[in-house]
């Protein structure tokens, strides 16, 4: 199969995953809609690799994946932090910042 | 196939090798010192003492750089005057931030809560503050922060670039949320923090990934190269530089990407908040400046719409905002999504003079917004049995500050001259240089929007001068408001307002500097 197609699940996935982000209103609904974006654009990065015949985008991708993982952990901890408090991650809740 | 092995040049690293060092050793230190006291001490000289060194470093290797600079690990980050003098200014802003972390009220109390993992209100958090916990873990992280923002300046390969992001970002997302009084004000901002902040680096990321697709190529250079030579029409490669340069304007707080820029400002700790505004904002424009003029310069012309685009709505919204909020730090927060504007402003023309005026305006906006942020970490609220509360943050609460303490509305004056750039402040010198950068690009319909914005601005700032020394305190409200004594935040306010004096009075040395600094290694522009 053309490797282009690839380039476009890529962008489908990246475009679902910021459709996620934006109207999804649970934290961690958002969140893993951020992780959709950022594996699209590994998708992405190991399907040009592919077409332009070298092995650059799959160690971008590799990159990418550490960085990745590391946000999760901060994302995660906020996200606890703030359930533990409220008992809700809704994003619509917290409501104190506003204007 | 082979794998090569590159070889690295440690030594034009060495800044950056001190303060990300340091901030390792920082993680260590807090496993080995058990007593909260002791480890505030060392954290904190240790910090200082590793920004100094760093900052040390810098200035040697600008002092003693041959020729144009160096290129370090196949291009993928570049050591040149433009980007040490980036490092130097966030530097700065590191050690102005560490000071500020440091400072205590004169209760003994520091900005951050002495146990981040504990519920607000609960046992935990009550037990905590009786044992006198501190959460010194701040300090690290600032240094993390510091270390990816001085990455972030002088990076040069779209991939690791985004690995920089994440290395200062991480860290500040976490630094918002420790506050210790109003934890969920400080929750809920940085919960949104860092779900705009990772959904941009997301874009950035995707956008660097169609460069790649389109050119093979993830250096500056590399795609650069590509960019001169084929059709600038090719949509791949304009959706990715429009996707890249999008990421980048979501750290600088423009209009449309500013949303989290207020509520971020408002629900962080102070000391933070300081840090952040004035270091996010410089590192965001240095890396635009790189990627706009090493690698999308031939594309000015179709790129030049985005800029003026978000220029404009930045300079509009943040000062019509700003008119209009009760809150110290969401004003100071609107009126830097202003100031991005300003800053795009000098992108506008698409000038090679922007290299100069950027490091120029970053520092004279950046020394006055942490003064103003020290100023504001003093201003506290009175508790009803006496002793020193939380920050009075409503513009209200502010009113007679003049009589009570004239140092600090003096200083608090001075700054806000400065970011309106009245003359002999160092906000005007800012301000004439990203203005000049755009008229040498021919842009002056900006400028003139520009200068209007800039105009309109002076009504908010003047508004907290008069409140400040021509308003009577409010009957009965005199024992509200009480002003904190605290050496470090102190020393912080009067070493920033010499600097804007300095800066607005002999500008001349560091506008050579930053003239000096006016050309990149790999680039078309300069």
């Amino acid at each position: 199969m053309d490797p282009i197609n690839f380039v476009y699940l890529a962008a489908i996935l990246f475009a679902i995953g910021s459709a996620a982000v934006l109207t999804r209103r649970n934290a961690i609904v958002a969140f893993m809609g951020v992780e959709l974006m950022l594996n699209a654009a590994n998708l992405a990065l190991v399907s040009f690799s592919r077409i332009h015949g070298e092995v650059d985008g799959q160690v971008m991708a590799f990159f990418v994946m550490v960085v990745a993982a590391a946000e999760v952990v901060v994302g995660l901890a906020i996200i606890i932090a703030v359930f533990r408090t409220r008992q809700s991650i809704s994003l619509d809740e917290p409501a104190e910042l506003r204007g | 196939m082979t794998f090569v092995t590159p070889t690295i040049e440690w030594a034009p690293l060495i800044p950056m090798m001190i303060v990300l060092g340091a901030a390792a050793l920082g993680v260590l230190l807090e496993a080995i010192i058990r007593n909260p006291a002791t480890r505030r001490v060392v954290q904190f000289v240790l910090s200082i003492a590793a920004l100094l060194v760093a900052a040390g470093a810098a200035v040697l290797q600008w002092a003693t750089l041959e020729g144009a600079g160096t290129i370090v690990m196949n291009g993928m980050i570049t050591v040149d005057r433009q980007s040490l003098l980036w490092q130097i200014i966030i530097l700065l802003f590191g050690i102005f931030g560490a000071m500020l972390f440091a400072s205590r009220t004169s209760a003994g109390e520091s900005a951050f809560t002495p146990l981040g993992a504990s519920v607000p209100g609960s046992q935990d958090e009550t037990i905590a503050r009786r044992k006198g916990f501190e959460l010194t873990e701040v300090f690290p992280l600032a240094l993390f922060a510091v270390g990816g923002m001085m990455l972030f300046t002088s990076v040069t390969d779209f991939i690791f670039l985004f690995v920089a992001l994440e290395v200062f970002s991480l860290p500040l997302y976490i630094m918002v949320a420790v506050s210790r009084r109003r934890r969920l004000l400080s929750h809920e901002a940085s919960l949104k923090y860092f779900l705009l902040g990772a959904f941009s680096s997301a874009f950035y990321l995707f956008g660097a990934a169609l460069l790649y697709g389109a050119t093979g190529q993830s250096s500056y250079e590399g795609v650069a190269l590509v960019v001169q030579q084929t059709a600038s029409t090719d949509p791949l490669l304009l959706t990715g530089a429009v996707m890249v340069i999008v990421g980048l304007l979501f750290k600088l707080g423009a209009v449309p990407f500013h949303s989290w820029t207020p509520d971020a400002y408002q629900g962080a700790p102070t000391p933070v908040t300081a840090f952040m505004a004035a270091a996010t904002k410089a590192a965001a424009a240095a890396a635009l400046l790189r990627i706009v003029y090493t690698t999308f310069y031939t594309l000015g012309w179709e790129l030049s719409w985005l800029f003026w685009a978000v220029a404009i709505a930045s300079m509009v919204l943040g000062t019509v905002v700003a008119l209009v909020q009760t809150d110290i730090k969401r004003m100071l927060a609107y009126s830097s999504i202003a100031h991005a504007g300003f800053i795009l402003v000098a992108f506008g023309g698409f000038s090679s003079q922007a290299l100069s005026a950027l490091p120029v305006y970053l520092v004279t906006y950046g020394v006055a917004t942490i003064g103003a942020f020290a100023v504001v970490t003093q201003v506290r609220e009175r508790t009803e049995d006496g002793s020193i509360g939380g920050e009075a943050t409503r513009l209200g609460q502010w009113a007679g500050l003049g009589k009570r303490s004239p140092l600090l509305a003096g200083a608090m004056a001075l700054f806000l001259l400065s970011f309106a750039g009245i003359p002999l402040t160092a906000g005007f010198i800012g301000k004439f240089q990203a203005f000049s950068a755009a008229i040498d690009g021919g842009a002056w319909v900006l400028v003139l929007i520009a200068v209007l914005a800039s105009a309109a601005s002076v009504f908010f700032y003047v508004r907290l001068i008069i409140l400040m020394f021509f308003t009577d305190v409010p009957e009965g409200a005199e024992e509200a408001v009480e002003v904190d004594h605290s050496p470090l935040a102190r020393a912080v306010v009067v070493l920033t307002m010499i600097l804007v004096l300095v800066l607005g009075i002999v500008p001349g040395w560091f506008l050579d500097a930053a003239n000096n600094a006016a050309v990149l290694l790999i680039g078309v522009a300069g």
